[in-house]
């Protein structure tokens, strides 16, 4: 046995040395109280240049260091003026005129005026990233946007092609892409013609609550406060980004108060969390909806009375309770909650008599319907409830699982049967979705208008293409609202596809932490309300 | 062993060391063009698109065309491959197409982060793996034996998803001792960032030549966990291949005699037959080393570990080819580094493979 000593050393020592390690951190558990520290998966970051960043990550920070001229309100979601103090519209509904705020700064110190408003909005038409299309929309292109926008003394002023609606305008404002940059800042850190673009990717150049400390994609990033800003200074000095891409890891940090906000939270975390009384969960929604869709390919599924079977065949209430366990609330238009013109009511529900007798006036004897499901947990649950409760209304589903990417290539060949999927709004005005599900031009295969998810369904929408298109030229908010609700229902009745869900957010805070908001389905958050 | 006849002449021993620098040297430029090859072509034929994941499903097809020029993918792939190579010899290993900064900036950021994990945790695998397999094989059977094996094979058999888990739950979340994921908590990572010089990225060693304690002491308890996590599946192989090297050794004839000579049992163990032990061991350690160097990706992504493993599976789920390029040929170099320590080893611990 004379070996026993030497482990018992080491045994010793091994404990000795872990507990070195170990003892000082019960001392550091809290956050500094300064600092607001936010746990959540970013790497979808792909750019922190507003002129090309489109990912929700990257347009949180962008929200919290650049203002555009038309801002949205966190606490009411409601439009409001941002950098703009006032503006109206021309007679011809072409013409728009921006009276710029007066005595805003830049962090840097430069006053914000309609020369970089001006600017920035041809910035981001010229370098021509992934979100232009927002901007292209009203008719600007790299060659004629220099003439389209123009400033002269505060007032900035923008030509569009079509007396569009006043409101669709403001909306897209409102979205990152058009953010107001520091233009002389910008402009001395051009490489190559990118206007800034390399630069912006580690630095910010805004008028926002906060300025870019430190950025490590995939690692996190910090924003200290600047002093000054338009909307009341910040509460809080730092925002210290970390990224976590593991749930059940945010939720021990959360817990242990290593973090103040967690992001990324599953229903299992939830649920585990929901007897802490240091923690509290935030509920609101996002933009994204959940829908089944049938390709018309099928000539099943022109048939009126079948897709009504099918609507009363959902069980919508019991799947965001039971499956996705309040990470999806019952949403049954294709507008999002938030959006204006969205309707809110519920005119489905399951009611498995009422799809029989529905089925049998259909005159389709035994239907089979071919759902597409990508090989995720939670959409197969979702598939799996649907075949159940179709099945109990007589129709035989069939799921093919597969992986979300060849799904998606198949989807956009048209060459599903039908298929459950998820849409997320481009820019925050109704007819990101309208122009999607309820348009499409050309029916045709040669078309390949793969954009319009109605033409992805060989569906044509007949008369609601043009409505839909008017309601983008109607002047009247008012009127533009009747017009989106009136094509909402009308699509939820005639159309091929059964809009089932929004999603629902679920946002971990420490029981201290007040006043943070996440944008719901039309902004990004907003760090520099929170107080903890 | 080769014969050799006696009559040649033999070659001079400066001719010899040349023939065996050129050999290494051709051998180094090989094993680097198949490191650079495989991946890059691998890269090209796979069905992902990387146009298509930077610029997603709502881009022009003029916006798609002018990113696959901006790319060079437009040109013939001998010629894509031939630019790698020549940047790649100048240190160029291209820009991430997901984070457009330079590979070669993003890899000196993740790297030490994995190489300070991984050094500590071979360091503990290695501290407790090798004498516990000794120990074990000295008393085959014996319940000390079959603990050892019992924990090695739990070491092999548990996802290790599992045990990250479990490890932050009970020593972070229950008890406390350690600190939670990441590097360092908010506090002090903003003071690393800010405050303190960093000359190798490796926290521990950056704070420690800046002097400064107090963070060195947090990054400690953040390390800790993750460490002892890897320490532990590579202490599992290490143990087990230890006890088997060991009974092999003890039941050499040498060993007998030294037995029968008197030898006190401390020393036939701890001198005579650990001594022949250590070269396959070397083996066995340098290979769990290199194993942690890019196979900790699991761990890394529970506690949210900045690392060389997550980076490459990262970029390889976005078909982000220059950064997954750059991490495999730095990994592939440290594997070949590690084989060369491990060679220089051999030669120090055995005058035969001199």
């Amino acid at each position: 046995m004379t070996y026993l000593p030497f482990a018992r050393h080491a045994g010793a020592a091994g404990l000795a040395a872990l507990l070195m390690g170990a003892a000082p951190v019960a001392l550091f558990a809290e956050t500094p109280a300064d600092t607001l520290v936010i746990a959540e998966a970013i790497d979808d970051i792909v750019s922190l240049d507003p002129g090309e960043a489109y990912e929700f990550s990257g347009l949180d920070l962008i929200n919290n260091t650049y203002d555009g001229l038309v801002e949205i309100n966190p606490t009411t979601l409601e439009m409001e003026p941002g950098l703009a103090e006032s503006w109206s519209v021309g007679e011809d509904g072409m013409t728009y005129t921006f009276k710029m705020k007066a005595g805003i700064t830049f962090s840097s110190g430069n006053p914000v005026t309609a020369d970089a408003a001006a600017w920035s909005l041809q910035r981001a038409v010229k370098i021509n990233k992934t979100p232009a299309f927002i901007l292209n929309q009203f008719g600007w292109s790299a060659e004629n946007v220099d003439s389209m926008i123009t400033a002269s003394g505060d007032t900035l002023t923008l030509k569009v092609d079509k007396p569009y609606a006043p409101t669709f305008l403001y909306n897209c404002l409102t979205a990152g892409v058009a953010s107001i940059l520091d233009a002389e800042v910008v402009k001395t850190h051009d490489v190559d013609g990118d206007m800034g673009g390399v630069w912006l990717n580690s630095n910010s150049a805004g008028s926002g609550a906060y300025t870019l400390k430190s950025f490590k994609p995939n690692e996190g990033y910090i924003l200290e406060m600047r002093p000054g800003y338009w909307r009341g200074d910040a509460k809080l000095a730092k925002i210290f980004m970390m990224h976590v891409p593991e749930a059940a890891t945010e939720r021990l940090q959360l817990e242990k108060g290593d973090i103040d906000i967690a992001r990324t939270l599953t229903p299992v975390e939830l649920e585990g969390m929901a007897a802490n009384a240091d923690v509290k969960i935030q509920k609101d929604v996002g933009g994204q909806v959940y829908y089944l869709s049938f390709n018309q390919k099928n000539e099943n599924y022109k048939n009126a009375k079948f897709l009504d079977a099918m609507r009363w065949a959902v069980d919508y209430q019991g799947m965001a309770d039971t499956i996705m366990k309040g990470t999806v609330i019952p949403h049954q238009s294709f507008l999002p909650k938030g959006y204006l013109g969205a309707l809110d009511d519920l005119p489905y529900s399951l009611d498995i008599e009422k799809a029989k007798a529905l089925l049998a006036e259909s005159g389709i004897a035994a239907p089979t319907v071919k759902l597409s499901v990508r090989n995720s947990a939670d959409r197969m649950d979702v598939a799996q409830s649907i075949q159940n409760t179709f099945g109990q209304a007589g129709i035989t589903v069939e799921l093919d699982v597969g992986e979300g990417a060849d799904q998606l290539k198949a989807y956009r060949a048209r060459l599903h049967d039908a298929t459950l999927q998820t849409w997320g709004p481009d820019y925050p005005d109704p007819n990101t979705n309208s122009s999607t599900f309820a348009e499409n031009p050309d029916n045709s295969d040669e078309a390949n208008n793969t954009g319009y998810l109605a033409w992805r369904n060989a569906y044509d929408p007949g008369a609601m293409t043009a409505e839909s298109q008017a309601a983008v030229l109607e002047r009247d908010p008012a009127k533009r609202v009747a017009m989106y609700a009136a094509l909402q229902m009308k699509h939820r009745e005639t159309s091929p596809f059964i809009v089932m869900f929004q999603q629902a957010r679920n946002t971990g805070v420490r029981a201290t932490v007040q006043n943070f908001y996440t944008g719901g389905a039309v902004d990004a958050a907003a760090y520099w309300l929170v107080t903890k | 062993m080769a014969d050799t006849d006696l009559n040649d002449a033999a070659p001079s021993r400066a001719g010899r060391l040349a023939k065996q620098v050129g050999g290494t040297v051709f051998t180094l430029l090989i094993t680097f063009i198949g490191l650079l090859a495989v991946p890059f072509f691998i890269s090209r034929v796979v069905p992902t698109d990387p146009v298509m994941s930077i610029l997603g499903a709502r881009a022009t097809q003029a916006q798609i065309d002018a990113t696959r020029t901006a790319l060079g993918l437009d040109r013939p792939m001998w010629e894509q491959f031939g630019i790698y190579v020549w940047n790649a010899l100048q240190g160029d290993l291209g820009t991430s197409i997901r984070t457009k900064a330079p590979v070669i900036d993003e890899i000196a950021r993740y790297f030490p982060a994995t190489l300070e994990l991984s050094t500590i945790a071979t360091i503990i695998g290695m501290l407790v793996g090798v004498p516990a397999g000794i120990l074990a094989a000295t008393k085959p059977g014996s319940l000390f034996d079959q603990v050892v094996r019992l924990v090695g094979l739990m070491g092999y058999s548990m996802p290790v998803f599992w045990l990250g888990l479990m490890g932050l739950l009970i020593f972070y979340g229950q008890l406390g001792w350690v600190g939670g994921p990441g590097r360092l908590d908010a506090a002090y990572d903003m003071m690393m960032q800010f405050e303190v010089e960093a000359y190798t990225g490796m926290i521990l060693i950056d704070t420690a030549l800046n002097g400064r304690w107090d963070i060195f002491q947090n990054a400690l308890s953040h390390i800790i966990l993750p460490a002892a996590l890897l320490g532990y599946l590579s202490m599992a192989y290490i143990s087990r291949m230890t006890r088997s090297f060991m009974m092999n050794e003890l039941g050499q004839e040498y060993i007998t005699t030294a037995r029968v000579k008197g030898m006190p049992e401390v020393r036939v163990i701890w001198v005579h037959a650990l001594k022949n032990v250590m070269v396959p061991l070397i083996t066995v350690v340098a290979l769990s080393y290199s194993f942690l160097l890019e196979g900790a990706v699991l761990t890394e992504t529970i506690f949210a570990w900045p690392g060389l493993g997550r980076y490459i599976t990262d970029a390889l789920l976005v078909a982000d080819m220059p950064a997954v390029l750059g991490g495999t040929i730095v990994v592939g170099a440290v594997y070949i580094g590690i084989n060369m320590f491990s060679d220089l080893l051999y030669r120090l611990v055995d005058p035969r493979a001199k």
